[in-house]
């Protein structure tokens, strides 16, 4: 293959200053070269989860969610949102050296989804392809591993996709919120792109908040446990890192997305972070579209990409249960002004709204016992 | 299980590719290998845009063995923009009526699936034409 | 080239026999048509069928019907053409007949439904048309001809009542046919209620899937005037094929093969549309009538319906279809329609149609079409003077 730099004679990772910081930079400057969200059309309001449950009294973490067809799973998903992001890039698929979806509602337990994808987009053969598993991070974990395959010369472009048909238990508080939707991020070289990536880190720990084992159709939660010791210390500890290391504050990002299981969390986090409303507002999509779990904050970042201008400076943290929560530093480059008309916009998938009922839902997401 | 048959046609189903007669010129969808217009061998794979418009439309309520979960579901004749017909059902209508003559695009989708266990089947579907620039 | 008469025919009755298998359906037909011509000299069976493969797990039916049928040694072969089977499988009789490789021969059509219940007869039927790029798409037969009837419509300005005069007049015709699976009639105003099939055809716009076998025997001419009192000479034979898919097809509106097929069969004959006493065409869907009396040159394009709107298509109209029920009441007997056409085409032409008889048939003509229009055969059929 060609694009692959030369070996050197001194590994650039074995200088001393590398590992220091827990900062991961790659050797060569790397970005966005093309992004494409997906969101379904089918939307359960909040409310006709609590007229089954509670009877209307309860109280309601969004105001819909985006639910699939009954044609639809990751993989449809994951190509169209990974058609956009090729539309944007306007780049040769077969120049692709990773296909990689991160998910946790692949449609076969055994059987990668990005093989589908790949041969979709006419990625194939000459390709990598891989599921990645890490709850809700499923996804920022691909675009990491990208960004060091890209920054290492090994690949020009990798696709990265984060994409959930979240299941939840019926009348769990999940189930409000469990949803439908995610994005794709090819990964390129900086002088393509139309968002830098100048760095991101990874705050990893072993901690059960959330889960679901192998036989069983609905995952397991510990309820109050997912906040703190969860959600909360792993997103404020990777963004607080990050931005140590880079010698930044919230002032200094024209935007920051979050992880988006709700509207509080990610509104909180960022309060607690000194983020200011306006500067969350357009990746916070949670409310219209609920958690897409893999695909939450990097369908975020795609709203924000969607409008915003060059030298832009974007935070981005991305939880997942289990735990841990990757966080990334973006530049905006003046070619996001030329490309983000090629494909439909995330707000054109939000608007694209066709409201069902509980009824309805029970049967696009097969509740029903049929044998 | 019918694996082979589908995982043969893959191609086609997956990326719209059709073929472009040597001769002739004709494009053709679904590819045939022989043209239909001149018998000429027709070898050049061509990647049809997905777009085009309904002939025909039906909406099926008794549905064969496999596709019961899917009922009612629409079935069209689209006319490719490029020239060629083709069969696919029409999918995320909403509360859209299908009409002929109406615009639509190519998007992937599952067909059917061999079953609890068995493989899914994947392959073109279309819908109305995604309005954009809300 | 010889010509070839018709010397015997029979039929069962067209429904659900749940207490009776293939072969023995077969049987009945072979035996009634053997009778009828007085003859068990038989040199060759054809068999059409178009589903026992997939329905009854039985294929091989050449051999398995001629052994029960008490013919154990004949030569017999199956002849498919999805629903036109029955119709191919008389014209290689009539090749067999012409060609003086056999004297007397029989054709059987038979098809049994019932073996299979659920939606395996749904995916069984469609089987006609292209399974990797139609049948995959989860189209049904009854959706192929409502991707036409809505285009048919749409061209034409067609209301679905006034469809209505084709089904109408098929169980009209029917109440009198002893052998049809509908001996009732549908009134227009019922026609437009039906439950839907496969929007806009719905039940009383498609033919009811029935079992049932009928039989013909054929043998030279000269043979046959020392064989029977009113031998009916086949006038005519052709067989068409068209794309099978629809979407193949330059104009789907347009039943190429049937066009092609019927015109062919009036030069062979020697006479034009007008000269047609009676008409058995393929009436699995409203709409195929209209665009087959169409193809058959008895409308212009997209005015077929008109005739079933002006009574055109009546016993005393100007053109008679469906005399016995046609596929709408007779029952749809897949791969046996063609034969049975057949048959009820010679009973008109003996004058023994009873109280289905349209006055003064001397000549008439089946239609027989298989999937969505992939293949047509035409017969033309005269009485002998």
């Amino acid at each position: 293959m060609s694009g692959t730099a030369p070996a050197q004679s001194t590994h650039p990772a074995a200088h001393p200053a590398v590992g220091v910081s827990p900062l991961m930079r790659p050797h060569y400057p790397v970005g966005i070269v093309g992004y494409g969200a997906y969101i379904p059309r089918y939307r359960l309001p909040a409310s006709e989860v609590a007229r089954i449950w509670t009877d209307g009294k309860g109280g309601l973490p969004v105001r819909e969610k985006a639910v699939p067809g009954l044609d639809e799973d990751v993989a449809t998903m994951s190509v169209e949102a990974a058609r956009n992001a090729l539309k944007r890039a306007g780049i040769d698929p077969a120049l692709i050296r990773a296909v990689w979806v991160g998910s946790e509602s692949h449609p076969y337990a055994v059987k990668p989804t990005s093989t589908i994808v790949a041969e979709a987009i006419g990625a194939v053969p000459n390709t990598q392809a891989a599921d990645w598993e890490f709850a809700c991070k499923a996804g920022t974990e691909a675009m990491q591993a990208a960004i060091g395959l890209v920054g290492a010369a090994m690949a020009r472009y990798a696709l990265c996709i984060g994409m959930d048909t979240a299941q939840s238990r019926p009348g769990d508080a999940l189930e409000y919120t469990a949803a439908a939707g995610g994005a794709a991020i090819l990964i390129g070289p900086a002088e393509e792109s139309l968002a830098t990536i100048s760095a991101s880190y990874s705050y990893v720990t072993d901690t059960p908040d959330f889960w679901r084992r192998p036989d069983d159709s609905y995952p397991s939660h510990g309820d109050r446990f997912t906040g703190e010791p969860g959600y909360f210390n792993h997103t404020l500890s990777a963004a607080k890192a990050l931005m140590e290391a880079l010698e930044t504050s919230a002032s200094d990002y024209t935007w920051a997305v979050f992880h988006q299981p709700n509207l509080k969390f990610p509104q909180r986090a960022a309060k607690m972070l000194g983020f200011e409303q306006e500067q969350t507002a357009p990746g916070l999509l949670v409310g219209d579209i609920g958690n897409t779990y893999a695909g939450s904050c990097m369908v975020g970042l795609t709203g924000i990409l969607d409008i915003t201008q060059p030298d832009d400076r974007i935070l981005m943290v991305s939880y997942g249960s289990g735990a841990g929560a990757d966080a990334f530093d973006l530049t905006v480059t003046d070619k996001v002004l030329e490309r983000r008309d090629g494909a439909p916009m995330t707000r054109d998938y939000v608007a694209r709204r066709t409201e069902i009922d509980y009824a309805t839902y029970t049967r696009y997401r097969r509740k029903l016992r049929t044998k | 299980m019918e694996l082979p048959r589908h995982w043969r046609l893959q191609n086609q189903r997956y990326g719209l590719v059709g073929e472009v007669c040597d001769q002739c010129g004709v494009k053709l969808f679904p590819p045939r290998d022989v043209c239909p217009s001149c018998a000429e061998p027709a070898h050049e794979q061509y990647t049809f845009s997905g777009r085009g418009q309904v002939y025909s439309h039906s909406t099926v309520y008794s549905a064969p063995a496999g596709y019961e979960e899917y009922a009612p579901y629409t079935v069209a004749l689209v006319k490719l923009d490029e020239g060629p017909m083709l069969t696919a059902q029409l999918t995320d209508l909403g509360d859209q009526e299908p009409e002929i003559g109406m615009p639509v695009e190519m998007v992937t989708r599952r067909l059917r699936a061999e079953g609890e266990q068995g493989m899914i089947v994947y392959g073109y579907k279309f819908r109305p034409v995604m309005s954009q620039g809300s | 080239m010889r010509d070839v008469s018709v010397i015997g025919i029979g039929q069962t009755k067209v429904g659900e026999h749940w207490t009776t298998s293939l072969r023995h359906l077969a049987w009945e037909a072979i035996h009634a048509a053997l009778a009828d011509a007085g003859t068990e000299a038989v040199e060759a069976v054809y068999v059409g069928n178009m589903l026992a493969g997939a329905l009854s797990r039985q294929q091989h039916l050449g051999a398995l019907i001629v052994d029960f049928a008490g013919l154990r040694g004949v030569e017999a072969v199956t002849v498919e053409a999805a629903d036109a089977s029955g119709g191919a499988a008389l014209r290689q009789a009539v090749l067999a007949v012409r060609s003086g490789a056999a004297e007397v021969v029989l054709v059987v059509g038979v098809e049994k439904v019932t073996d299979m219940v659920g939606a395996s007869g749904t995916t069984a039927q469609v089987a006609a048309a292209d399974a990797d790029h139609e049948a995959v798409h989860g189209v049904t037969s009854a959706a192929l001809g409502a991707l036409l009837m809505r285009r048919y419509m749409h061209e034409n300005g067609v209301e679905l009542a006034d469809m209505a005069g084709f089904s109408v007049n098929a169980h009209a015709n029917a109440v009198g046919n002893p052998y049809a699976m509908f001996r009732r009639p549908l009134k227009a105003s019922s026609f437009v209620k039906g439950s839907m099939v496969a929007d806009p055809v719905n039940l009383f716009d498609s033919a009811p899937a029935g079992d049932g076998a009928a039989a013909v025997v054929l043998c030279p001419t000269e043979m046959a005037k020392d064989m029977v009192p009113s031998p009916v000479r086949v006038a005519a034979s052709s067989l068409v094929t068209d794309a099978p898919a629809l979407h193949d097809r330059a104009d789907p509106l347009v039943l190429a093969a049937a066009n092609t097929a019927a015109g062919r069969a009036y030069h062979a004959a020697g006479v034009v549309p007008g000269d047609i006493d009676l008409l058995e065409l393929h009436d699995s869907f409203t709409v195929f009538a209209a665009l087959q009396l169409e193809a058959a040159g008895f409308a212009q394009r997209g005015e077929g319906w008109t005739l079933a709107k002006n009574g055109d298509i009546g016993p005393q109209g100007r053109i008679p279809i469906s005399t016995c029920g046609g596929l709408k009441a007779r029952g749809d007997v897949g791969g046996g329609t063609g034969v049975y056409q057949a048959v009820e085409v010679v009973q008109q032409l003996r004058g023994a149609a009873g109280d289905c008889q349209v006055p003064n048939a001397r000549r008439g003509m089946t239609l027989n079409v298989g999937g969505s229009g992939g293949t047509a055969v035409v017969h033309i059929l005269e009485s002998i003077e």
